[in-house]
């Protein structure tokens, strides 16, 4: 029979947006500012955020899944602030998180992994067989539950990343480059999967692939630099190029358009 | 209390389905709302699928067809890593464990054979010589991000931190302390009790969960490491006998150094749920 809605499920949410940046400051090592005054407001949907190699892309998605501490500035998820040295255990059990480098244990299957991390997150111990079935099926592995992670292929494993993000029914969801190594199918599957996500949780997917973004988000959020360039969906990042810019398709060319800037010291390539 | 039941003539077109129904749509939801809950409905609504409804009891029938043999077969058995022994040790520290172990029984295997470290009438036994920094080992084997794949995930999930550190610190030490337990028992050499070792182990131990929190678990364990050799080890060299730091007199200093230590880790558990200290 269907559960029962509890009240927390229905209770209205305190908050108006799930993350909230306000001049923050991130340091990675010992002197570069990686993220440098960053305001930023989003809410449910799929945001993807796109930006050069070495923009800080990494180093804020890190501090939104609180495993950096910022330098400066405010951090509010969820309606709590998460900038402090606190281990926010209560805040952490709604975040899901995929990192770019995702390290796994390759001698554990595919459901032993996935239980573990669900263990990690403190899913309650009676829920955790079915949450890891509903994510390991929601990803396409449920044929393939019980082989170990080093007889998967690339894509394999980072769909296994994904559901190891999605176990614990997450409100934020931190993806960083997921579609790396995943084939066009997969890509293509990968998208619906995030429409349907970004339904009721707030998705942040950073990716380098523009065409992602294009069919999957609903807002787009342009990066460089540690500072944010541009924030709106995808057709007025399209509107923002004309004919003259450089790309194959309208959403590269005001990705380009955008990010030109005639003063910048470093290179691009 | 007696609770009011669906009548017949609801539950009949509610089997009919939705050809030729004369339920309204409020109905509808009224009656499968109520056989959510009652049993005794639900009963009534399957006698009435059979008759009114022949077309699904087919449906259900076929697929029945289909499952029966299928339940029926064994399930193969495979062995099965239960999240209850990867909750206390991951598969990187297994192996950093096994080695502390060997190193522990040679220790004891040279202390047999060759009655211990020194000359003349100073021996010192080389399982104390080795006791404290063997659980600095498998400490650093817990949390450096260069054995532990999974590092990055590890530090961003709700049960790093304190808790963390204590079960791996506990299951560290629930391998090491009976290794040093029966190699300080079984030892020849005289004067080796099992204070003497025990308190510089756990203050290593602490130590290393105290600095690593704030440089990084690998410098803190090279740091410790390098004071273990300083005021151990190189004492012993060269005076031929246990140095001050390894008798009783000195055993007072050990456990200020464990309290404080412990201290400084209660005070900073946020520190193991961040990158920084898995470097």
């Amino acid at each position: 029979m269907m559960p029962a809605m509890s009240a927390a499920d229905i209770a209205p949410t305190p908050y108006a947006w799930e993350i909230r940046a306000t001049g923050l400051k991130v340091r990675v090592g010992r002197k570069r500012m990686a993220v440098d005054g960053l305001d930023l407001s989003l809410g449910t949907g799929v945001h993807g955020l796109l930006g050069p190699n070495g923009a800080g892309k990494t180093t804020l998605i890190r501090a939104l899944a609180t495993v950096l501490r910022p330098a400066e500035g405010t951090l509010e998820l969820l309606g709590e602030s998460a900038g402090g040295t606190g281990e926010h255990r209560a805040l952490r059990r709604r975040i899901g998180y995929l990192p770019q480098e995702f390290g796994y244990y390759k001698r554990f299957t595919v459901r032993e992994f996935v239980e573990y991390m669900a263990w990690l997150k403190e899913v309650p111990k009676a829920d955790i067989p079915g949450a890891v079935q509903r994510a390991v099926e929601r990803v396409g592995l449920a044929d393939r539950a019980e082989e170990r992670m080093k007889a998967l292929s690339g894509g394999m494993v980072r769909r296994v990343g994904i559901a190891q993000a999605i176990v614990n029914d997450p409100s934020i969801l931190l993806l960083d480059e997921p579609t790396a190594g995943l084939d066009p199918a997969q890509r293509l599957r990968f998208r619906e999967l995030l429409q349907e996500l970004g339904a009721d949780t707030c998705v942040v997917v950073s990716t380098h692939l523009v065409e992602d973004v294009a069919a999957a988000c609903s807002d787009v959020v342009l990066f460089a630099e540690g500072r944010l360039v541009f924030q709106g969906t995808p057709d007025e990042l399209a509107a923002a190029g004309g004919p003259e810019h450089v790309g194959d398709s309208p959403l590269e060319r005001g990705y380009s358009a955008l990010l030109l800037n005639p003063e910048q010291t470093r290179g691009t390539w | 209390m007696s609770v009011e039941h669906a009548s017949t003539r609801i539950i009949d077109c509610y089997a009919r389905g939705l050809d030729g129904t004369d339920l309204t749509a409020d109905e509808v939801w009224a009656v499968e709302a109520h056989l959510e809950a009652c049993r005794v409905c639900r009963e009534r609504l399957a006698a009435a699928v059979a008759m009114q409804a022949p077309g699904v009891a087919a449906l259900v029938g076929n697929v029945w067809a289909g499952l029966e043999p299928r339940l029926g077969a064994p399930v193969a058995r495979r062995r099965y890593r239960s999240v209850r022994l990867s909750s206390w040790l991951t598969p990187a520290m297994v192996p950093w464990l096994g080695m502390v172990v060997s190193v522990a029984l040679l220790a004891l295997l040279l202390d047999l054979v060759g009655g211990g470290y020194g000359f003349g009438s100073g021996r010192v036994s080389l399982v104390l010589l080795l006791a404290p920094v063997l659980p600095v080992l498998g400490v650093a084997a817990s949390w450096s991000q260069g054995l532990d794949p999974a590092y990055e995930l590890t530090a961003s999930v709700p049960r790093a931190g304190l808790q963390l550190v204590l079960r791996r610190t506990a299951s560290v030490l629930a391998v090491v302390v009976p290794a040093l337990l029966v190699g300080g028992w079984a030892t020849g050499v005289p004067g080796v009790t099992a204070a003497q070792w025990l308190l510089p182990c756990l203050a290593f131990t602490s130590t290393t969960l105290a600095l690593g929190g704030v440089v990084g678990v690998t410098r803190a364990a090279v740091a410790v490491v390098v004071v273990w050799a300083g005021v151990v080890v190189a004492p012993t060299v060269v005076a031929s006998r246990a140095t001050f730091a390894l008798q009783t007199g000195g055993l007072a200093v050990w456990g200020l150094v464990l309290t404080l230590g412990i201290g400084v880790v209660i005070a900073r558990r946020g520190a193991y749920s961040v990158l920084g200290a898995h470097r």
